[in-house]
């Protein structure tokens, strides 16, 4: 108890001591919130040793614990990946686990899972499965190559220097906003063969290159963080 | 022709059951072992921003969220770390990690940090002495955002920008909608229109993410496309 008043006191002294300099000084007001942030004690409107408030740094390490080992359970880079070429929960489990340069074998799943969506097609549709392939899309990836850019290099590619798109039929790749039209870009990339357009409904083909929804009426104009607030109905 | 016939085969399980949950959402609604938990990873969003000098990273999370006390009620989880990860040299590991982890009513944002190699996959640390910036988690009626050193910072519920026809789509799946396939505009229904999720999003100038590296088209054929990083977001739990 008695160390304790003692600290107290010698607190108060070191505190005295700091606004009399501070007071003594003809400098600016900036001068005194740099003494007060790194003086070693948590004083003005600080929340925690020289951090936070109005004049300093955030409060970051030291005062918050953020020790320990995090590990990976999920990952994404570009939309509908996983979900879309995984073909099995165990398959879509490991991916979520798994690092983006180690995806050699997924390549194959995905290129079985690709096809395989032509045969539901088909057989929807009441034709032989052999009839219906995945063909060169409007990237000019054959089967091969387009799951491999899908499985080994699955990341959003971001130009800082470039208009950012998912795809716009002319960039492509950029990056994604908040209004690109993923679901058809996919789908066309899917379904759209060399000319993005072998089964967009016309000509006597299903419609599987677009879904027919559009962002509708989800701002896009507004400042960060670009998203309107949360819908409350 | 005996892959055909396996495909075939499979039509009946497998590949069914991978139509019926397709693209329900860019990532939303995952594989069984992240499905509805804290870490499961919606979407992901980088682009140039309102300063071209600058580029938003926005994750979105635990969607789809329905408005009212399910939105209400979602929090970040403070064992859950969220990682954006930058390669600047083309080799698809992260070279940058941004992080962010909520403790408190606070989301705390840290680096971007260099990766050690060792350091690199599937574990990770918090790198307490890059801290970038904190801000107060947004309630569902406000929008708190901060901004330290020329970097933008914002935590909290939104609505959800993913748009997808999902429940015609999995008619399109079933075999139900052939032979038209989707709707057109005007009888297609957003799935995802009156729904939410919770976000991260920081706004970061783009001299602290290194030099881009050729974009990753250029190994499959497609040339003139500009240098471009390699992103993506991963949510890692603590042990």
């Amino acid at each position: 108890m008695k160390i304790y008043n003692i600290k107290i006191v010698v607190l108060a002294l070191c505190t005295a001591v700091l606004f009399v300099q501070c007071a003594d000084d003809d400098d600016n007001g900036n001068v005194i919130e740099q003494e007060l942030c790194s003086d070693g004690i948590q004083n003005g409107d600080e929340e925690g040793v020289d951090c936070g408030g109005s004049a300093c740094d955030p409060c970051i390490a030291g005062v918050v614990d953020f020790s320990g080992v995090y590990v990976q359970e999920d990952i994404m880079g570009r939309p509908a990946v996983n979900t879309a070429f995984g073909g099995s929960d165990p398959v879509k489990n490991d991916f979520n686990v798994s690092l983006v340069s180690d995806r050699a074998a997924f390549q194959p799943i995905f290129q079985e899972t690709l096809e395989a969506y032509h045969d539901v097609y088909a057989i929807a549709l009441g034709i032989p499965v052999e009839d219906l392939d995945y063909e060169t899309n409007i990237l000019g990836l054959d089967a091969a190559t387009f799951t491999t850019v899908l499985a080994q290099f699955d990341a959003l590619q971001v130009a800082p220097n470039a208009p950012t798109t998912y795809f716009d039929g002319t960039n492509v790749l950029t990056g994604r906003t908040l209004g690109d039209d993923v679901i058809d870009i996919s789908l066309t990339l899917m379904f759209g063969g060399t000319t993005g357009t072998r089964f967009d409904g016309n000509n006597g083909t299903p419609q599987l290159t677009s879904d027919g929804v559009d962002i509708g009426d989800r701002d896009l104009t507004l400042p960060f963080p670009h998203m309107e607030s949360p819908l409350t109905q | 022709m005996m892959k055909k016939t396996k495909i075939f085969a499979a039509i009946g399980g497998l590949s069914l059951a991978a139509l019926s949950i397709f693209l329900i959402s860019a990532d939303h609604i995952d594989s069984p072992a992240v499905a509805g938990t804290k870490v499961d990873i919606a979407d992901l969003y980088a682009f140039e921003a309102d300063n071209p000098n600058n580029t938003v990273f926005i994750a979105t999370l635990q969607g789809p969220l329905v408005p009212g006390q399910v939105t209400e009620n979602a929090v970040f989880d403070e064992d859950v770390l969220v990682e954006f990860n930058i390669d600047n040299t083309g080799d698809f590991v992260e070279d940058l990690v941004i992080q962010a982890i909520r403790r408190d009513s606070i989301m705390y944002f840290f680096g971007p940090s260099e990766v050690e190699a060792a350091d690199a996959g599937t574990s990770s640390t918090v790198y307490v002495n890059d801290g970038i910036g904190q801000v107060e988690i947004s309630g569902v009626d406000e929008t708190i955002t901060a901004t330290n050193n020329g970097i933008s910072f914002f935590a909290g519920p939104r609505r959800d920008y993913f748009f997808f026809d999902f429940n015609q789509f999995n008619a399109v799946a079933d075999g139900d909608a052939a032979p038209d396939g989707f709707l057109p505009p005007g009888q297609a229904s957003d799935f995802f229109e009156s729904l939410n999720v919770l976000t991260i999003a920081i706004e970061i100038p783009n001299f602290l993410l290194g030099t881009p590296p050729d974009h990753v088209g250029g190994l499959v054929g497609i040339q003139g496309l500009p240098r471009s990083y390699n992103v993506w977001v991963e949510t890692k739990r603590k042990q």
